[in-house]
């Protein structure tokens, strides 16, 4: 190939070209606009940055190919033939192209999401160096406020919320016996966007003036005064929130009609009744976060009002909108791992979920409260008074949908036969962490306690329990869950077990504490604190230094394993949902044959029960409902 | 027999868990000090959430550690576990108490959130103004008649005051820990709360909303003074107060523009 015809074609080469070429597009854009008006000087540094925020990521996209086919289509030239060519990896370097495969892309978004979550973690680490003592000793404010907004904004944004699009990516369509997703193509385009936004949120770093220093919840009107870097959160989130649009519709649009022969909706896997909730929330709720920062964008950058209360704009406004979203993205961030935890428990149980049906509807009414509690995060906002007791009362109802799934959980360890592998030490300990973030949730919910411990450590405490004793040790399990079917090799079972007994310790010793100062009176978001509270921040630091440290383990298993380690069996873990039916790593349309389904995914201990079979029933095995 | 031997071992081993656990949580020293009407309601409040708490968390871990105990499989163990599918009665049971438990906190927090609430009917009236990284507080109420700017929060003891606050440039949120209560500072429109001092002293006045470079060091202290002393400073303040609020305007502008 000639080196032109590699800049013509799709890659990187493309990619290369494409984005110096969009940031000369955007100087130019803003200088000959500039001119027109006569406007001085004309190098405005701030409106080319925010034009070229947005023009670079598309020049990036388009370069590497993610518009090729609609191109063509559109363009009414002949698109090449669907020969598939894009699917599956037969190098490392097919990862790094645009691939349609439901399973490459599923590897993309995980290996992507934990690149991102190595740094919030170093960005946690210095955060904790520099509060180890009262007083200044590595950072400035500046910094500090940066550092504790990049860390948040790239845990929520670019690790959690798409790191379970990665695992449902690659997990949804084995599981409903889908050869792929209902849309590759837009697919791979959602996994691309994604890089976009997390360089772009680390890369703030370097804008003049910081990172974004206003918190992931970028509170205007301080977003729409702080200095350049707060555009780079505010345009990255975009990319991020229509990346998590897009993906939600493609697993909306496959779970409803890519379902195998026999697949009711109460025969599906409690993981693809998660995900099902979980896109909802996406489409209904991220629009929101997206208009509040299109609001806030458009405050910074064409000098709109609409949270500038000197003329006429409402400060408060912005929080309900915030909120009206990110309460939901809390449950965006859960339910996901809800059903992972169902699909390890009852595997390694040896026992049916109990009361799978209400398991299924407690998602569901999680998905309609979830919208009704939004203004518990706005008690001391100063918004309407009458507002808050009914937000208590629907926050407290909350509790009850997830009440059940824990209970129903610990119902299925009764009588089971348990195997205490890596995952399952992960579900565990996320069944008793979470269901003290849920505990400390009920006491925030409580008005005057929230009163006084909002915006404390307290709430600190609270969201890493929901957010790391819950989402991400949900997450760990389904990655060692999961592991042999995606890499074809095993863990290491013994360092799997270091990696979660030290995390479970030094998790608990890290945010246990926090509660206490958060009580006591120390404030979140604060570079230095009060002599009084130096004892438990220096406990604090050493253990978050050893919890950072015991990631490494898992990192080094992952790596290792994934290169070395012994190959897999297609189902060690004896389960009977259909991704363990086939192949480790499963053949690259998934099934050779169509499954049909004859019975619920968790029928262990039913003697004879089987959730799919492959060859073509005969039509009265069918009728009779899996009982052969 | 045999299905219920293990829930006796389990009810007892959960109680002792329990008591003990309640035990602890009331023996750890959580709170600031308290020097408001507040702070007991609102702190008794947190007691009554921990004793609830704790044998919810203790029934969570009861169970699953004592599951992981007692059906843990034997090496090699390839057995599936008892088919059960669910039961009713059982669900039914955990929807209905918790529903319990959460009202009745849901009613307690209301009737206490009411209590901390209630005005007096001679409250004192203090304006509270944040802005990027000081407090100002306005008396409007003085013998003389002119209103008393100051830079310091001074209150008296066992007199209601109805803070009104302000922000001038960016969200604040002013809290007072001793006091137990906060309220943000928002540009644009006047937020309030209620408070009684209980004790004389000088508290920590903390900004809690994030509010830019400055917000670390945004810390003042509010002085409870008893109700004849309160009076002799507030006549001082009176007596310089010309002087002084043509100073703070500029400085606070100059303040300001800096932070800029």
């Amino acid at each position: 190939m000639t080196f032109a015809a590699k800049l013509k074609g799709p890659g990187w080469y493309r990619a290369l070209l494409s984005v110096p070429l969009s940031l000369a597009f955007s100087t130019a854009l803003v200088v000959g606009v500039r001119a027109l008006y006569g406007w001085d000087p004309l190098f405005d540094g701030e409106a080319i940055t925010t034009v070229a925020l947005i023009a670079m990521p598309l020049a990036f996209l388009v370069g590497i190919g993610c518009f090729d086919y609609w191109f063509y289509w559109a363009a009414g030239k002949p698109t090449r033939d669907e020969d598939h060519s894009g699917h599956g990896a037969k190098t490392w370097k097919d990862y790094f192209r645009v691939n349609t495969d439901h399973k490459v892309i599923g590897i993309q978004y995980i290996v992507t999401t934990f690149v991102f979550f190595t740094i919030g973690g170093l960005l946690a680490m210095l955060i904790r160096a520099e509060l180890a003592a009262p007083g200044t000793q590595f950072v400035d404010p500046n910094t500090y406020n940066g550092l504790f907004s990049v860390h948040a904004s790239l845990m929520i944004f670019l690790f959690i919320i798409p790191v379970f699009a990665g695992i449902a990516n690659y997990v949804i369509p084995l599981m409903i016996g889908a050869p792929d997703m209902a849309f590759p193509r837009l697919n791979a385009l959602s996994y691309w966007m994604l890089p976009m936004a997390g360089i772009m949120m680390v890369a703030s770093f370097f804008a003049p003036g910081g990172a974004f220093a206003t918190g992931w919840t970028a509170y205007a009107p301080l977003s729409t005064e702080v200095p350049l870097g707060q555009q780079f959160f505010t345009i990255g989130v975009q990319f991020a929130g229509a990346s998590s649009i897009a993906t939600a519709l493609n697993f909306l649009v496959t779970i409803i009609t890519m379902r195998a022969p026999g697949m009711t909706f109460f025969r599906m896997p409690l993981l693809v009744w998660a995900n099902f909730t979980t896109s909802l929330l996406v489409v209904i709720a991220t629009p929101f976060i997206a208009g509040s920062q299109f609001f806030v964008l458009f405050d910074r950058a064409l000098g709109m009002n609409f949270f500038n209360s000197a003329n006429g704009g409402d400060v408060i406004m912005y929080q309900h909108i915030f909120w009206f979203y990110s309460h939901p993205a809390v449950y965006i961030m859960m339910l996901p791992g809800f059903g992972i935890i169902s699909e390890v428990i009852s595997a390694n149980a040896r026992k049916p979920v109990f009361g799978y049906r209400m398991m299924a509807f407690s998602l569901c009414a999680i998905v309609v409260l979830g919208f009704t509690v939004w203004a518990h995060h706005m008690f001391v906002s100063g918004m309407s008074a009458w507002l808050r007791v009914p937000m208590m009362i629907t926050t407290m109802l909350i509790a009850i949908p997830t009440g059940i799934k824990i209970f129903s959980w610990l119902a299925t360890l009764w009588r089971g036969v348990i195997h205490l592998t890596t995952p399952m030490l992960f579900a565990l300990g996320f069944i008793t962490m979470f269901t003290l973030g849920g505990i400390s949730g009920v006491m925030l919910a409580v008005i005057p306690v929230d009163i006084h411990v909002s915006d404390t450590y307290f709430i600190v405490a609270h969201i890493h329990y929901v957010l790391f004793g819950g989402s991400v040790f949900t997450i760990f399990a389904g990655l060692y869950f999961w592991f042999p079917k995606m890499t074809g090799r095993m863990y290491d079972e013994r360092l799997g077990r270091m990696h979660f007994w030290l995390s479970f310790v030094f998790f608990n010793l890290t945010f246990g504490p926090m509660h206490l100062v958060g009580v006591d009176g120390m404030p979140r978001r604060v570079a230095d604190y009060a002599a009084e509270f130096a004892t438990w921040n220096a406990v604090i630091s050493v253990s978050a230094f050893i919890f950072g440290m015991s990631y490494l383990l898992f990192l080094y298993n992952m790596i290792t394993s994934w290169r070395n380690g012994p190959k897999a069996a297609a189902n060690p873990w004896r389960a009977h949902t259909l991704e363990w039916q086939v192949s480790s790593p499963p053949p690259l349309f998934n099934f050779d044959e169509i499954p049909t389904i004859v019975g619920g995914p968790y029928e262990y201990g039913v003697p004879g029960a089987v959730h799919g079979v492959f060859k073509k029933p005969e039509p009265v095995a069918a009728a009779s409902g899996g009982k052969e | 027999m045999r299905t219920k031997h293990p829930i006796i071992q389990m009810l007892l081993i959960g109680v002792v868990a329990s008591v003990a656990g309640v035990a602890l949580a009331l023996a750890i020293d959580w709170f600031p000090i308290a020097a408001s009407t507040a702070a007991a309601p609102i702190d008794e409040l947190y007691d009554v959430l921990l004793i609830v708490s704790v044998p919810v968390f203790v029934l969570v871990m009861t169970v699953a550690l004592y599951s992981v105990w007692r059906f843990r499989a034997k090496p090699g163990d390839q057995s599936d576990g008892a088919p059960i599918h669910g039961n009713t009665l059982l669900e039914v049971v955990w929807v209905t108490i918790p529903t319990i438990m959460v009202s009745a906190l849901a009613v307690y927090g209301a009737i206490v959130l009411e209590e901390i609430e209630r005005p007096a009917a001679n409250a004192m009236e203090v304006e509270v103004t944040g802005q990027q990284f000081a407090w100002s507080f306005e008396y409007p109420d003085t013998p003389g008649g002119e209103p008393v700017q100051s830079n310091e929060l001074v209150l008296p003891l066992g007199q209601q005051v109805h803070f009104q606050i302000k922000a001038l440039d960016v969200l604040h949120s002013f809290w007072v820990p001793a006091f137990r209560l906060k309220s943000d500072a928002v540009p644009g429109i006047t937020t309030e709360y209620r408070v009684t001092p209980t004790k004389e002293g000088r508290f920590d006045v903390v900004c809690a909303e994030l509010c830019g470079l400055g917000h670390t060091t945004m810390r003042q202290v509010a002085t409870v003074l008893p109700p004849a002393e309160f009076e002799g400073w507030l006549a001082e303040q009176a007596k310089q107060s010309e002087p002084a609020a043509d100073d703070t305007m500029p400085a606070s502008a100059t303040d300001e523009e800096e932070a800029q």
